[in-house]
């Protein structure tokens, strides 16, 4: 038998969420890849499938105080407190170069009340190069007591069926893994329209410094990242997968092409590289070029074949 | 802006004091590229555990590509980083962060303290060029003891470098804090001063120099994750509100833009 040849372009690595056609599933998770052009010396972003911005709220948010971050076995804890420079300056700062780079933009949205939300999406919805909106409900309702959004079932489709109102863009609801059963929140935002649901957000932890006795974070507790958490990422993609029929974005400790494709086998139509960016500001190009390599050297038709293709039994 | 992220050969590894390593990394790229205050982001490990990299200021650069760190063994990470073999190779991110402004040499003056020595070297070195025989800036230098500071101003005074030195047990120079030494220079207000080290230390040396009106940079120290701008773990508090990052915005900040609390 002719041994088949494919060349580099032959390999098809289209992957869509919703209407979204992505040229390959490789995107950045929000808030680990800045707006994108902090990278601009490691990666040729325009080869991603998809830049994911930093969370963006109506107002500017100056964070938490510090320490913010921590290390811990394989991974790291956050609690940046969702700094960002408010949608008014990342619509006039940051767009225009990345409208400008030929690559989706998938914004991430987050608020205190479903109104806010709501409002973003209107800002955001006819500005050139913005593709997508991610909606971070892993967030606290204020009006609710502050019981975050991504906890509540009717409380995440309530958000969700809001910002599909306010905007025609695609809409991915970024799930918390901090919910006794993930895949009842899925259904909930499918049900209330989301495209596509991209998981997990960070793990809540905690960490103690012996020494002081005082806790390793000012915030006391913040979000566990990194390769720590790929297990309970995975387990929640493969969950997500077997109750939901929009697209999965998977998330979680992805750190090489390795990684990707097993999330993709779980279920996962595309995903996002989080945590790998602060080690190697190169990792999402790296696992792109992973994906591409093994998708030629398994001669897959598509990268679409492996979506879902954990086999049992 | 050029920014690199390489595998690097450590091609020397000293230790220079108890715990105090001084590591020698051949990256002519990074090392072409880097202003004095500028750090680098070292890989410690290959594997995911320690996950992240850790900043260093750079203490030296050569003509011939070598970049030096200078740090103290703290934790883990860098004891794991001191254990590296010479010959080996790691993974370096940089030139990264905003280094000092340089003034005139004949109105600057460096003030290190323990490890904060660390980026002070290159900053000499950079502001002595490039006469020969030139004007060199004022170099106060403070640590715990003798034996910890004595390696570390041969480094300055084979630059041509006169350095006053103060030791917390007197057992070198000075017997108290580089501050002192600094009140007793009495510099005018056309000096700038250069300061790194324990923030108890810079707090005080900016409140010296807000009272005589000189101008201070100093470099700051926090945990980071990334070294980029794009984590945002790296907060530091300033006196309008806010916060600023060190790996973006500093890490060498105005000293009167900073919050401190003496």
């Amino acid at each position: 038998m002719e041994p088949v040849i494919i060349t580099s372009d032959a390999v098809d690595l289209q992957v869509a969420i919703g209407s979204l056609a992505l040229q390959n599933p490789v995107m950045t998770a929000s808030g680990t890849f800045g707006y994108g052009r902090e990278f601009e010396s490691f990666v040729d972003l325009s080869r991603l499938g998809a830049i994911v911005v930093k969370g963006i709220s109506l107002e500017p948010r100056c964070g938490n105080p510090p320490p913010r971050i921590v290390e811990t076995a394989c991974g790291m804890l956050n609690a940046i407190g969702l700094e960002n420079v408010g949608v008014d300056r990342f619509i006039r700062e940051k767009m225009p170069y990345l409208s400008g780079l030929g690559v989706p933009v998938i914004v991430n949205i987050l608020g205190d009340c479903v109104e806010e939300y709501a409002r973003l999406a209107e800002r955001l919805a006819d500005i050139a190069g913005v593709s997508a909106i991610e909606i971070n409900i892993s967030c606290p309702n204020v009006k609710k007591g502050g019981v975050a959004f991504g906890t509540d079932p009717q409380m995440a489709a309530a958000v969700t069926a809001a910002v599909k109102k306010s905007c025609r863009l695609p809409i991915i609801v970024k799930l918390s893994p901090n919910v006794t059963d993930v895949t009842l929140m899925a259904k909930a935002v499918e049900e209330a329209g989301a495209d596509g649901v991209s998981l997990i957000n960070t793990l809540i932890g905690m960490a103690i410094d012996l020494a002081s006795r005082r806790p390793r974070l000012a915030n006391i507790i913040g979000g566990l990242s990194g390769p720590a958490i790929k297990p309970v990422a995975l387990r929640m993609v493969y969950q997500v997968a077997q109750v939901v029929t929009i697209p999965i974005i998977g998330i979680g400790g992805i750190a090489s092409a390795e990684d990707a494709l097993e999330f993709m086998l779980a279920g996962a139509s595309a995903v996002q590289v989080g945590t790998a960016n602060f080690v190697n500001p190169r990792a999402s190009e790296d696992v792109l070029d992973g994906i591409t390599a093994y998708a030629r050297e398994q001669q897959l038709s598509s990268i679409r074949d492996l979506i879902g293709g954990l086999r049992l039994g | 802006m050029s920014q690199f992220q390489k595998n690097v050969e450590l091609v020397r590894s000293e230790v220079l004091a108890q715990d105090v390593i001084r590591l020698t990394f051949n990256a002519p790229e990074i090392a072409a590229a880097a202003m004095p205050g500028q750090f680098v982001m070292v890989q410690i490990a290959p594997g995911q555990d320690p996950l992240l990299r850790r900043p260093f200021s750079i203490h030296q650069i050569t003509k011939d590509g070598a970049l030096q760190i200078l740090f103290k063994v703290v934790g883990r990470g860098t004891r794991l980083l001191a254990q590296v073999q010479e010959g080996a190779h790691l993974s370096l991110l940089g030139p990264l962060g905003r280094g000092f402004i340089l003034a005139a040499p004949e109105k600057a003056c460096l003030v290190g303290g323990g490890m904060g020595i660390a980026p002070l070297l290159f900053l000499a070195g950079r502001l002595s060029q490039p006469v020969h025989d030139g004007p060199r800036p004022k170099v106060i230098l403070g640590a715990r003891n003798r034996a910890e500071l004595v390696p570390l101003i041969a480094a300055f005074e084979n630059i041509g470098i006169k350095v006053l030195a103060a030791t917390d047990d007197g057992s070198f120079g000075h017997h108290g804090l580089v501050t002192d030494v600094l009140q007793g220079l009495n510099l005018d207000s056309a000096f700038t001063v250069y300061s790194c080290g324990p923030r108890p230390m810079m707090a005080a040396i900016n409140h010296l120099c807000q009272q005589q009106k000189i101008s201070c940079q100093v470099s700051v120290e926090t945990v980071m994750a990334c070294g980029m701008g794009a984590c945002l773990g790296c907060a530091v508090a300033l006196k309008a509100g806010g916060y600023a990052h060190v790996c973006s915005d500093g890490p060498v900040f105005e000293a009167g833009e900073l919050l401190w609390s003496l």
